[in-house]
């Protein structure tokens, strides 16, 4: 009824490996960017930016990084919160040391130089798998943290050891410090996010994403058909990088605008990243919007209902906020282990025949 | 009798079998103290179909693995296409034109069937990342072009049906066939099947003989094997090496093999009195 491929065929190869070979779901895509750049930005205020919107969009590149690493090549990386701060910090010091430079420019140079340290502590990963690379990415997790506080380069000598965002805009815009309106922050995260998203599915679908699903499923195997083992891997923790640094420069530059390294990035950082990843669905594009929206949502929506709409105290709230997200995520794990992708996926294959089963 | 141990013959059904395309040369295969391979030499002729038998545990498998990479021999060499090989990693000899199958199917589970079969195809695709992030011009007509071969080898080997079904959800005897169409589709110089038939039903076995054949014959493949079932090994094969403990105890066309005396032993025992 509503989502129907009857009648819709793909008469080239390219048109079959599209990203949305239905047109449904074609139409759909465009309708949500039409509606995410032209209707939001006039109906958004400070309240829906900074609580919803914003963390969402950023959270959502940081959780197609790791994605890209966990999901797709299987190598699972708990240095999330680390290689965010590494981009935060970068974007900090080119902004300082290069005023004059766009700050969009800044954010992919922040991406690119995240990418460099991330492939350097994806090194371990030619020897090692699974838990124990999961321990090598936190041994980075820490040592970034560490590194950040006690180098006070980084944070230009400042007296509170902290990294404050200066004023930069874009077309004229102001985009970063404190005069920045909530439109503005959210159409500039807005715009790396799509970018974000169409170079991850592109890589996704094409012969790279390939070589990172066979060294996922069977490292041997894919050996065996020309995947070159280190490239494959070192790539994925690069791609990885440079989204996951793209999103910590964001974080600290438009959403937080001043950022200290163990509060902003620490180890909780990397373990709401790969949440996000777990609920939203290993291996799925889908599935990091779709994981991001569910962690971010989530305590928006339990402080409204327990709040707003109860009237219970607000520390109260806080602590069962904690037990109920965190009892939802294991219901939820337990009943769909493949993330919401998965159930979108099931929803989906359910539509096509709907309402006639057989 | 055709001179069998070097250059050119045809075979019984009239095939001409070309020159020597890999030759191992004295191979010598220790685990530690454990000896897997025991100073074997053998050829492989542009064209033929090649059988390597033998009683569990002959080293057969670590066989295949020696000529594709996985093991490196202490002694010995391995001349490919008219040069000697120097020790290689497995992903570099794919390069070189060998594809294999896996005893127990070794498909990528998270991956439909084409996306299985197109990274067959990764040795022949070469554009960068850059490229690729944005799906422009090189990238996207290489895609295509890749697509259009994978497509042919569907055909041949009839899952068109399958092509989008993620591969852990197809039965046994499909997975072998989409194995074998994902090693096809790298256009392999030298193809190696280690136990093709392995738990399959006869009709099963019809058929992927069946595409062996086909493969051969139409595609011009070189194809080394290995397998337990002597009547498909027979029927298919054009010669024959037999090992036994790590030793090569003979060689020859089947019918060859089949009258050997040491064969005939290992097979079936001998008296020690």
């Amino acid at each position: 009824m509503f989502y129907r491929e009857a009648g819709d065929f793909s008469t080239t190869y390219s048109q079959d490996s599209q990203t949305f070979p239905i047109k449904f779901d074609r139409y759909r895509y465009y309708v949500v960017l039409a509606v995410a750049f032209l209707v939001v930005p006039f109906f958004i205020n400070d309240y829906w930016a900074n609580a919803v919107f914003v963390p969402f969009l950023i959270y959502a590149i940081a959780a197609i990084g790791l994605n890209i690493l966990t999901g797709y090549c299987g190598q699972v990386s708990l240095g999330t919160g680390g290689f965010m701060a590494v981009g935060a910090y970068a974007c900090y010091k080119l902004m300082t040391g290069f005023p004059d430079v766009s700050i969009v420019i800044h954010v992919l140079l922040s991406g690119g130089i995240t990418a460099a340290v991330v492939t350097l502590f994806g090194l371990p990963s030619l020897r090692i798998k699974g838990f124990y690379l999961a321990v090598a990415t936190l041994a980075a997790q820490f040592f970034l943290v560490w590194l950040f506080n006690k180098v006070s380069w980084f944070y230009n000598y400042s007296a509170s050891g902290q990294i404050s965002a200066p004023e930069r805009s874009v077309f004229g815009v102001i985009v970063t410090g404190p005069n920045t309106e909530a439109w503005a922050k959210y159409l500039i995260c807005l715009v790396f996010v799509t970018f974000c998203a169409i170079v991850a599915r592109n890589l996704t679908r094409g012969s790279v994403g390939r070589k990172w699903m066979a060294i996922r499923d069977m490292d041997i195997a894919a050996e065996i058909i020309g995947v070159n083992p280190m490239a494959a891997k070192l790539t994925a923790f690069m791609v990885s990088g440079f989204f996951v640094g793209i999103a910590g420069a964001l974080f600290f530059a438009v959403y937080l605008g001043a950022a200290e390294a163990n509060d902003s990035f620490g180890i909780d950082k990397s373990f709401l990243v790969l949440f996000m990843v777990i609920i939203g669905g290993l291996g799925s594009i889908f599935g990091s919007f779709a994981g991001a929206a569910f962690m971010v949502l989530l305590p928006v929506l339990l402080k409204n209902v327990l709040v707003g709409g109860l009237g219970w105290p607000t520390d109260l709230a806080a602590h069962l906020q904690f037990i109920i997200s965190g009892s939802l995520i294991i219901i939820f794990l337990i009943m769909e282990p493949h993330g919401l992708a998965q159930l979108w996926r099931l929803a989906k294959e359910k539509l096509r025949l709907w309402p006639f089963p057989h | 009798m055709n001179d069998m141990s070097g250059g050119n013959y045809v075979t019984s059904d009239g095939r001409q079998i070309g020159d020597t395309l890999m030759e191992m040369k004295n191979i010598t295969l220790r685990f530690g103290g454990v000896v897997a391979i025991k100073d074997i030499s053998f050829d492989i002729h542009e064209g033929e179909i090649r059988a390597i038998i033998g009683p569990n545990g002959a080293g057969k498998s670590s066989m295949l693995n020696v000529i594709s990479g996985f093991y490196h021999p202490q002694e010995g060499e391995v001349w490919f296409r008219g040069s000697k090989r120097p020790a290689m990693k497995p992903y570099q000899v794919a390069e070189q034109g060998i594809a294999r199958t896996f005893q127990n199917i070794a498909l990528f589970n998270g991956m439909s069937v084409l996306d299985n079969v197109m990274t067959g195809r990764l040795t022949h695709m070469k554009t960068g990342l850059f490229a690729q992030s944005f799906w422009k011009g090189k990238a996207e007509r290489e895609e295509v072009e890749n697509r259009e071969v994978v497509e042919k080898i569907i055909d041949f080997l009839e899952i068109q049906a399958i092509r989008k079904t993620p591969v852990g959800r197809l039965p046994y005897g499909l997975k072998k066939r989409v194995e074998l169409a994902r090693a096809l589709a790298a256009e392999p110089k030298l193809l190696l099947l280690d136990e093709p038939m392995a738990g399959m039903n006869v009709e099963e076995k019809e058929d992927m003989s069946r595409f062996i054949l086909d493969v051969n014959d139409e595609f011009g493949t070189t194809i080394a094997l290995i397998e337990h079932d002597m009547g498909v090994v027979m029927d298919l094969s054009d010669r024959v090496v037999v090992m036994d403990y790590g030793r090569k105890i003979g060689d020859g066309t089947p019918d060859e093999v089949r009258n050997n005396q040491e064969v005939i032993d290992a097979y079936l025992g001998v008296s020690h009195d």
